[in-house]
């Protein structure tokens, strides 16, 4: 029989049957458009997302922190990528000799990385800041849930000899102290991000939208010289050991430019290490603490009264007999003198001398020259801590402490304030600001505060200081002429004068032509003297004589007078 | 007509395998990119310890030590020191 034949197709089948399989597909159809609308047109940003999730990934790019340079390029600080190991403790279900294994490379001990291991934590750093080659060791044992993570870590090669003038970083290599704090902005890097496609197997494969490259901290260039700041940290280390102090500074700046050329203090410490910390080692002790200078202002005020005519360079004065009674005070210079000319009362630092040329001045204009070299407000070198000393102001001054001001008591400066403020002598009379950084050109001239006729007569005097008959002949250094001024001074605690001293020496050379300027302060020296001129003017003397050698300064006196006075000519004491 | 298709096809065919071929040189070249900033970026790591390295052994305290101690060396005194003035 013909299939078309069938008795079963004459059957006709109600209508509404196919009607209702039509209306079914119709609403199956009518479903899939309105899901598929529904899909691409309000879902469509989050499934592209979403999607996108699968593929494309953003990856950070660390910016580097900048370098800090010496004036000769010398590399000062550095930051190089270091791994830290961490470890999910749930997934890291090690074998004992795997532990051991461990434990070796990171060089800890056994039951630490067990004890660290077995804490209930989710994330534990099993060790920070290894060296890279290890950490590749590490990975390549494959041990579960051992990661490892990319950080930086701060290396200063230099040590302790830079530790106050760099400071150091912290946490996330964010700068804490010193230079990297004052230009954390500069050295900081601003991290990049990019966008990029990866395939099954974590390959880039492609750059997606959005790239910001990562932007690395900029390069700093001090004014140090690794090599000056070498001899004044060694120097003034000995100087503090041999006098058993308790704690010095030192700074050498170059005349010429006010260039910051070294800074060390003591104690110090050393930034790769910085477990068992102090804040005596931490103490910037040139910038951040004051101190009565003592002898080392009477130059100022000397200065001021030659600039305005009261006193020449051979005006004699009555300093016998060797005390002088002010209002209800007396002040003593350390042995009687007699009739001293102008330039003898800085040579042999008579305080009587300072006293009467003091009280020859008006107040307001003593004050107004102690501001205008510095004193009473901080340098503003951007270091953290500065602070300004204290003038006090001239309205409530009394005779007494106008005289005593004269020769650096009742007044307070830091060692940096003091060294600056010697720039007027070192150069013509003008001061130029001082700089941390190199700078490519020399600042043209400063604001004039003396007259160029009183620095050179001034000059002339500190050059005596040096001569037999001075307060330091030990601050000579063979081949050059020096010029400076001792200071020792009690120190004052709880508002009282102890006797207790701090002993500075402040000067510069070549005289003809000053290159250099150094001051050197020790604190509480208690192995015998305690005059500026025993104490700090040999360390003075011995980083100058290398720090001129290193820069070829050509020599400007001649030899045979230096080596016929011999080193051990009677000190004459200055006044305290 | 059917020779105008035929070229048109053609094009299109020679179009598509242009931009499949580009695509993928684009694609090793982007790689290679990408690893010559890896290098790049490996190198001024190294370039840094290095420079790091260099400071340290250069480090005027080690310098002063070997030539006092092994070198028996000492700074000049003053009288052995001969001044030669620039030629002017």
């Amino acid at each position: 029989m013909k299939f078309a034949n069938s008795p079963l197709l004459s059957q006709r089948l109600p209508a509404w049957r196919s009607r209702l399989l039509l209306l079914g597909i119709l609403a199956g159809f009518v479903t899939l458009a309105g899901w598929s609308i529904y899909l691409q047109g309000f879902n469509s940003t989050f499934l592209q997302e979403k999607g996108a999730q699968r593929y494309s990934r953003v990856i950070e790019l660390p910016a580097t922190r900048g370098r800090i340079m010496d004036r000769n390029g010398g590399v000062l600080a550095v930051s190089t990528p270091v791994k830290s190991i961490w470890a999910i403790p749930e997934d890291a279900q090690l074998q004992p000799a795997q532990v051991n294994q461990l434990a070796k490379l990171l060089e800890m001990d056994v039951r630490e990385v067990n004890r660290k291991l077995a804490g209930n934590r989710d994330f534990v750093f099993l060790k920070r800041q290894i060296p890279p080659d290890v950490a590749a060791k590490i990975l390549a044992l494959d041990l579960p849930g051992i990661h490892d993570q990319t950080e930086y870590r701060r290396y200063y090669p230099s040590g302790d000899v830079t530790a106050h003038v760099l400071g150091f970083t912290g946490a996330g290599d964010v700068g804490l102290e010193g230079v990297e704090l004052a230009y954390q902005s500069a050295l900081a890097g601003v991290s990049g991000s990019r966008r990029v496609i990866k395939d099954r197997r974590g390959h880039v494969v492609e750059d997606v939208d959005s790239i910001r490259p990562p932007q690395d901290g900029k390069d700093v260039v001090l004014a140090l010289d690794d090599r000056i700041q070498y001899l004044a940290y060694s120097n003034l280390r000995q100087a503090v050991i041999d006098n058993k102090a308790k704690a010095g500074s030192i700074v050498v700046l170059d005349a010429r430019t006010g260039e910051v050329l070294a800074l060390a203090n003591m104690p110090t410490y050393n930034p790769n290490n910085r477990t068992k910390l102090t804040g005596a080692q931490l103490r910037n002790r040139a910038l951040t603490d004051t101190f009565e200078p003592g002898s080392t202002m009477k130059p100022f005020t000397i200065a001021l009264a030659l600039d305005k005519g009261k006193f020449r360079f051979d005006s004699r004065i009555q300093t016998a007999p060797g005390w002088l009674t002010i209002g209800t005070a007396t002040i003593h210079d350390s042995e009687p003198h007699g009739i001293l000319t102008v330039a003898q009362v800085i040579q042999k630092s008579s305080n009587i001398g300072a006293a009467k040329i003091a009280l020859t001045l008006p107040a307001e204009e003593m004050w107004d020259n102690f501001e205008k070299l510095g004193f009473g407000h901080p340098l503003k070198l951007g270091f953290p801590g500065e602070v300004g000393g204290r003038v006090r102001p001239y309205k409530n001054w009394r005779p007494i402490e106008q005289a005593t001001m004269a020769y650096g008591n009742g007044i307070s400066v830091t060692l940096m304030q003091l060294a600056h403020a010697y720039l007027v002598f070192a150069r013509n009379g003008d001061l130029i600001p001082l700089s941390l950084t190199k700078l490519d050109s020399p600042p043209l001239s400063g604001k004039q505060i003396f007259t160029e006729q009183t620095a050179h007569e001034v000059r002339a005097m500190l050059e005596m200081v040096e001569e037999p008959g001075g307060t330091a002949p030990k601050a000579r250094v063979a081949g050059y002429l020096v010029a400076g001024k001792t200071g020792t001074a009690h120190k004052v605690e709880g508002g009282i004068y102890v006797n207790r001293y701090v002993a500075s020496y402040v000067g510069f050379a070549p005289a003809s032509d000053p290159r250099l300027v150094i001051a050197v302060m020790i604190d509480e020296p208690s192995a015998g003297s305690y005059y500026g001129g025993d104490v700090a003017a040999p360390a003075f003397s011995r980083v100058m004589a290398g720090s001129l050698r290193a820069l070829g300064v050509a020599p400007d006196a001649p030899l045979t007078p230096l080596q016929a006075t011999n080193q051990n000519t009677p000190l004459i004491k200055e006044g305290t | 007509m059917l020779r105008a298709n035929l070229i048109l096809i053609l094009l299109v065919v020679s179009s598509a395998l242009g931009t499949v071929s580009s695509n993928y040189r684009a694609r090793k070249l982007f790689t290679a990119l990408e690893q010559a900033q890896v290098r790049m970026h490996s190198l001024e790591v190294e370039w840094g310890q290095l420079q790091l390295e260099q400071s340290t052994w250069a480090a005027p305290a080690r310098v002063e030590k070997i030539a006092r101690d092994k070198l028996h060396m000492k700074p000049p005194t003053a009288d052995q020191v001969i001044t030669i003035e620039a030629a002017k």
